[in-house]
């Protein structure tokens, strides 16, 4: 066990703070991170609140969660901790020295209201003359001089335009001033330039969408019913220009039929300079298909004009064949006209799949518009002295795909290239365990401690509840009727306040509940809003906050599990709203403090699966200055990257120098030829039995990173195995990595099928790398046998990213890319000669189309691990449909299971490329580094006391407990008395089985007894007052 | 009780799996029958047969369990035993003149939000053919 040392006594000159710039979901990610691990945050934002694009969309693909209500826990979180400096409006304006001691010079720009006086009360933007486009709802209505970004904003603190407030610019007005109840607003602020010393730095500052305005075709700035995807989010959002009531700008008529045209400045060289796919579009306009179907009650047509759909992510295409399902149309054609109506409706011209002309109309039309680099990136790359690609975004290398060309800066998010949430939160995770490595030493250096107020003692009162009922915007509010449910819960036992509020889970809802708590003395809070899965953590704090012991809180579901799921029963969805308020109340009445403990970890890492997720995982875990235990079940590293061969990179080179620094490095031990056997325990202290080459042994370790990889799948088509000359995709790289003649003989003809067995019920996903892969292949063949014909035969080009300029490239050098859909597989036979022949249906001529091929590459796709069950069976993981590991929260934690102290990456999260499988290493790295960088856990809570005088010593609980918690001990009361079962505290899990299975109900759960728990199922069976009634 | 019966159900779900489902089954916006409410508790291992008595004495018209997969119980056997537990008290009602089918067991995975709301359906149209439970107070009203 670990001495507990708060701030470990080390001789460094170099910094232990970290500067992050750009205050979007990747900033945000990054610095939490980076506390957790011990450095000290500087995150600075050009925008007056952090949040970025992500607080702008309405909901998150596939999950369809809204995204406010995920973000807006890390929102909180950032904003809250003490390890994480805000500094909003600021500008970095030089740096100078170097990694490990970077002096950065920023510029605060002025807010001119005093941040510690303001209320956000509003009064000032209220009396404001001075109306102005409000940029976070794209401009879509308007907000004053003097604003507050948005209603969940981190700060929430007013802040002044200073190009557009009349007293700055005119010395006229000053209304805002005047009517200030704090006395906050302070006209002469200055701008202030303060040097940071920071050990590195992290670009994290995110994009811009692509102005259409330039595209004469789509007379988007002429036409207000022709939208951008942006505007888009904000009209179907509840804090959007329309309150969440979709309609067309125009008229504000209900629109019943909306168009989405994909690729708007991206893969697009003619009409502008933008090379790349924006990765993102093709899964957000099927998202915005499906949520504007939603909120029009299902009498929606939509439609959705693309070239390829791309939905090669997790679960992606399962979420497209649910738009499909739903009756989203989606059409492969690129319009080449808009034609205004003069009852503002919009006609769409294109050819259609069959070459025919037609004409469609429409009520309005959404732009899917790509994701450039941010606003002023060449500026900052200049001062920071790291260079940009030539698409403008920050240059990094395939096999270092967050770091920058100047040592000591990082680079996250879409920054460094158009990407969705997950991959930016696993790259922002990724740049914190890069960011830490060279400052390892410094860890703690500059970081303080927090302390809550003295916890009110509450023994002996009566109880006081406060319930407080959240809208969610519409997501509630539109379903349920609040109001009476707020009355209605007045009236209910112990509740001494109700309120409602639109975000509960905003700061300023927060400071809200805090003052309520104090002022009226509550000594029970209920919540009645979301998940307690994704916010009860943030409301104990709040009650933490307010000097109340954080237990005395319960919440009710009536979200996720009422308006959302009764949607079309508002009477009935209302009862039950007060159904489970009714049962929180009862269960919180009977709630009693609980404490937490301090207990030690073992700061050793296991990492179970020796491929390149592996390896980076171990050699980044050392790097953060842990030992590692790296098993692998095979007896030689490296799994399939040393059959990849890659035109771009290096990858067999790579994954050899990659062993080589994991085998040299002291703090990595490496196991061959083993395999977990048995693990128990929990996070901080597992323990894990395996099988190795000379017998059983066991380990312990703090955290674990599985890694176990995944393979090619073997198909059962097209001759694979009964020909020779068919081959998957790794042989065909065989081949080209030896050089072989066959690739270079003259008049050779290569065929690749793409999406082999793949995107089928059987197997419904895309190996995302596939599309890639290929054309890789292919022009590697074309290098060196210019003379080669090349066929690619497949359903949706997926080469998002960066990855189409190999698309165009193949193109342009003659590659014949060939489409069929699942109606008209393509057919592979042997001719009499001993050829191999392939016949496709052309999809320009409508025939069949016979080519001889010499060889023929399978693109057959990832399965999931073979150990996939053992895993699930060893370390109680769970797995999707598909058998991939199912990571704890697909959006915003990608990396961590759902068992704390546990951790995922690889193709056993699902198929991806080696520079996503890097990133995702270095991520579950740096979660984990977050966990053992910590003198000692907190622990306790939710678990499992025995009462001394009514157990028996009867041991059911010592069989039953999963974890062999119980110990049985002397009474320490009268050693005269009989001992009796103990629970240790500090491991019991709190999952209750002792206690169900006590037969002298001797033991209780705390927050679950049977008195709380009985008491809740009661309350919300019966209801008192309807009985009256 | 001359208006058409609405059975009033509670479920028992475990915050790893059926729990997370049924919020599954929310952001999925897949609509089920209202009557279903949902209890959290941590393990299904912590499911009691007092509990479900409570249920029943209180009013329900039916009860149901919902934990992780059989060999997924994130405490290993948890599930299993709440099982056990079902099937026992089922005995029991059946003896003391209950419908046995009023408590039931699910295993579900937290991915299957589909499934979640399936079992709600499911588990409603068993109620709704039962009709109301003889325990019910004021019945005879």
């Amino acid at each position: 066990m670990t001495t507990e040392t708060d701030k470990p006594v080390v001789v460094t000159d170099k910094s232990g703070a970290v500067l992050v710039i750009g205050g979007g979901v990747a900033g945000m990610q990054t610095s939490l991170d980076l506390a957790e691990m011990g450095y000290y945050v500087y995150l600075v934002e050009k925008g007056p609140a952090i949040g970025g694009r992500m607080s702008q969309l309405d909901k998150v693909f596939p999950t369809n969660d809204c995204a406010m209500c995920i973000i807006s826990p890390k929102l909180n979180d950032v904003g809250g901790h003490i390890n994480i400096e805000l500094l909003t409006l600021t500008d970095v304006l030089a740096i100078d020295g170097e990694e490990g001691n970077f002096n950065v010079t920023v510029r605060k720009n002025p807010r001119y209201i005093d941040m510690s006086k303001c209320i956000a009360c509003g009064e000032c933007a209220k009396k404001c003359p001075r109306k102005v486009d409000n940029e976070y709802n794209e401009s879509l209505d308007k907000r004053k001089a003097i604003y507050v970004q948005y209603v969940q904003a981190v700060p929430l603190k007013f802040g002044i335009d200073p190009k557009e407030c009349m007293y700055i610019t005119k010395g006229k007005c000053g209304n805002c001033k005047k009517v200030c109840p704090a006395d906050a607003v302070n006209y002469d602020d200055k701008p202030e330039e303060v040097t940071l010393n920071v050990g590195a730095v992290v670009v994290a500052s995110g994009f811009d969408l692509f102005d259409p305005t330039s595209q004469e075709t789509y007379r988007y700035s002429q036409w207000p019913n022709v939208v951008t995807s942006m505007e888009f989010e904000r009209i179907l959002s509840a804090s959007g220009p329309f309150q969440g009531h979709m309609v067309r700008p125009s008229d504000h008529k209900e629109p019943e039929k909306i168009a989405w045209l994909q690729c708007v400045g991206s893969r697009d060289i003619n009409r502008c300079d933008k090379r790349y796919c924006s990765a993102v579009c093709c899964m957000y306009a099927i998202k915005e298909s499906l949520i504007a179907m939603e909120h029009a009650g299902g009498k929606l047509d939509t439609a959705v004009f693309y070239m390829d759909i791309r939905t090669y992510g997790k679960d992606f295409e399962k979420y497209y064949n649910r738009a499909k399902d739903a009756g989203v149309r989606f059409v492969r054609s690129r319009v080449h006209t808009l034609t205004p109506q003069i009852n503002g409706d919009v006609a769409l011209e294109f050819i259609d799949e069959k070459g025919q002309r037609r004409s469609e109309v429409f009520d309005m039309v959404v732009l899917s518009v790509g994701l450039t680099p941010s606003t002023g990136i060449e500026g900052l790359a200049e001062v920071l002295g790291i260079e940009l690609n030539e698409e403008g975004f920050v240059k990094t290398h395939p096999l270092a795909p967050i770091s920058s060309s100047r040592p000591g800066i990082y680079a996250c998010g879409v920054i460094n290239e158009p990407k969705d949430i997950p991959i930016t939160v696993m790259e922002a995770s990724a740049a914190a365990g890069a960011a830490g490595k060279e400052i390892v030493d410094a860890r703690f250096t500059q970081t303080k401690s927090r302390s809550y107020p003295d916890e009110r003692d509450i023994k002996g009162e009566v109880p006081r509840v406060g319930v407080f009922i959240c809208h969610c915007g519409i997501n509630i509010a539109s379903v349920i009727n609040v109001t009476e449910v707020v009355e209605y819960a007045k009236n209910l036992p112990f509740v001494e306040l109700c309120e409602n509020h639109l975000f509960a889970c905003s700061s300023d809802t927060q400071t809200k509940i805090k003052d309520a708590i104090i002022a009226n003395n509550l000594n029970r809070v209920v919540v009645a809003s979301c998940s307690p899965r994704t916010h009860e953590g943030m409301f104990r704090e709040t009650l933490a906050a307010a000097g109340l012991n954080k237990y005395l809180f319960e919440m009710a579901n009536i979200r996720d599990q009422d308006s959302w799921v009764h949607q079309k029963e508002p009477v009935k969805a209302t009862q039950k709203a007060k159904d489970l308020v009714r049962g929180a109340v009862a269960k919180a009445a009977l709630l009693e403090p609980m404490y937490q403990t301090r207990m030690g970890l073992v700061r050793e890492a296991l990492v179970v699966g020796g491929g390149a997720a592996g390896l980076n995982a171990a050699l980044s875990i050392a790097d953060l200055g842990f030992p590692v235990h790296l098993v692998e079940q095979k007896d030689i590293l490296g799994g399939n990257a040393h059959k990849v061969y890659s035109r771009e990179k290096d990858v067999r080179g790579y994954v050899k120098d990659l062993i080589e620094q994991v085998e040299s490095n002291k703090l990595i031990t490496v196991y061959k030829k083993t395999v977990p056997k048995y693990s128990s325990g929990f996070m901080g202290n597992f323990e894990t039995v395996f099988q190795g080459p000379s017998g059983e042994f066991t380990l312990k370790h703090g955290v674990t990173v599985l890694a176990a990889g995944g393979n090619a799948h073997k198909p059962n088509s097209y001759l694979y195995g009964q020909n020779g000359r068919v081959m998957l995709s790794l042989d065909m790289d065989e081949l080209l990595a030896s050089n072989s003649p066959t690739i270079t003989k003259p008049k050779q003809t290569f065929a690749f099928i793409q999406c082999v067995e793949s995107r089928e019920d059987a197997r419904p996903y895309c190996s995302k790398i596939c599309c890639t892969h290929s054309i890789e292949s292919a022009l590697t063949i074309l290098d060196r046998n210019p003379g080669a014909v090349i066929y690619v035969l497949y359903r949706d080009i997926r080469t998002y990213g960066f990855r189409e300029k190999l698309y165009q490239e193949a193109r342009s050098r003659g590659v014949r890319f060939i489409r069929y859909d699942t109606d008209s597989y393509p057919e592979v036979t042997e001719t009499p000669e001993g050829g191999l022949r392939v016949t496709v249906l052309d999809h320009v001529l409508k025939r069949p189309l016979a080519i001889d091929v010499d060889y023929l590459t399978l693109a057959s796709g990832i399965d999931p691990t073979p150990m996939k069950e053992e895993i699930v069976e060893v370390f109680k993981g769970q797995l999707t449909a598909e058998g991939f590991l199912l990571e704890a929260h697909m959006k915003l934690m990608p990396v961590d299971l759902a068992t704390h102290g546990q951790y995922l990456c690889g193709l056993a999260h699902y198929p991806k490329p080696l520079e996503e499988t890097i990133v995702q290493a270095k991520a579950a790295a740096a979660r984990a580094a977050g966990i053992l960088a910590k003198p000692y856990m907190v622990v306790g809570g939710v678990v499992a006391v025995v009462e001394p005088e009514k157990c028996a010593v009867c041991c059911t609980c010592v069989r039953a407990c999963p974890i062999q918690v119980p110990k049985i001990v002397r009474n320490e009361e009268d050693a005269a008395l009989r001992g009796h079962a103990f629970m240790e505290p500090a491991i019991c899990q709190g999952c209750g089985v002792c206690v169900s299975e006590c037969p002298g109900k001797a033991i209780k759960l705390q927050f679950f007894t049977d008195e709380q728990l009985m008491a809740k199922v009661a309350a919300m069976v019966e209801d008192p007052q309807a009985a009256e009634a | 009780m001359s208006e058409e019966f609405e059975p009033r159900v509670i479920a028992f779900c475990c915050q790893y799996c059926a729990y997370s489902a049924a919020d599954m089954a929310g952001s999925m916006r897949l609509q089920y029958p209202s009557n279903v409410e949902i209890v959290l508790i941590p393990c299904t291992g912590r499911f009691d047969v007092i509990l479900a008595l409570k249920a029943f004495e209180a009013g329900a018209d039916g009860v149901y369990v919902a934990g992780c997969l059989v060999g997924n119980c994130h405490f290993l056997d948890g599930n299993i035993r709440a099982q056990q537990r079902v099937d026992y008290l089922q005995k029991e009602l059946k003896n003391i003149g209950i419908e046995p089918e009023r408590l039931a067991m699910y295993n579900l995975s937290a991915s299957q939000g589909p499934r979640f709301a399936e079992i709600v359906n499911e588990f409603s149209e068993i109620i709704s053919r039962l009709g109301p439970s003889p325990i019910k107070k004021n019945l005879a009203a």
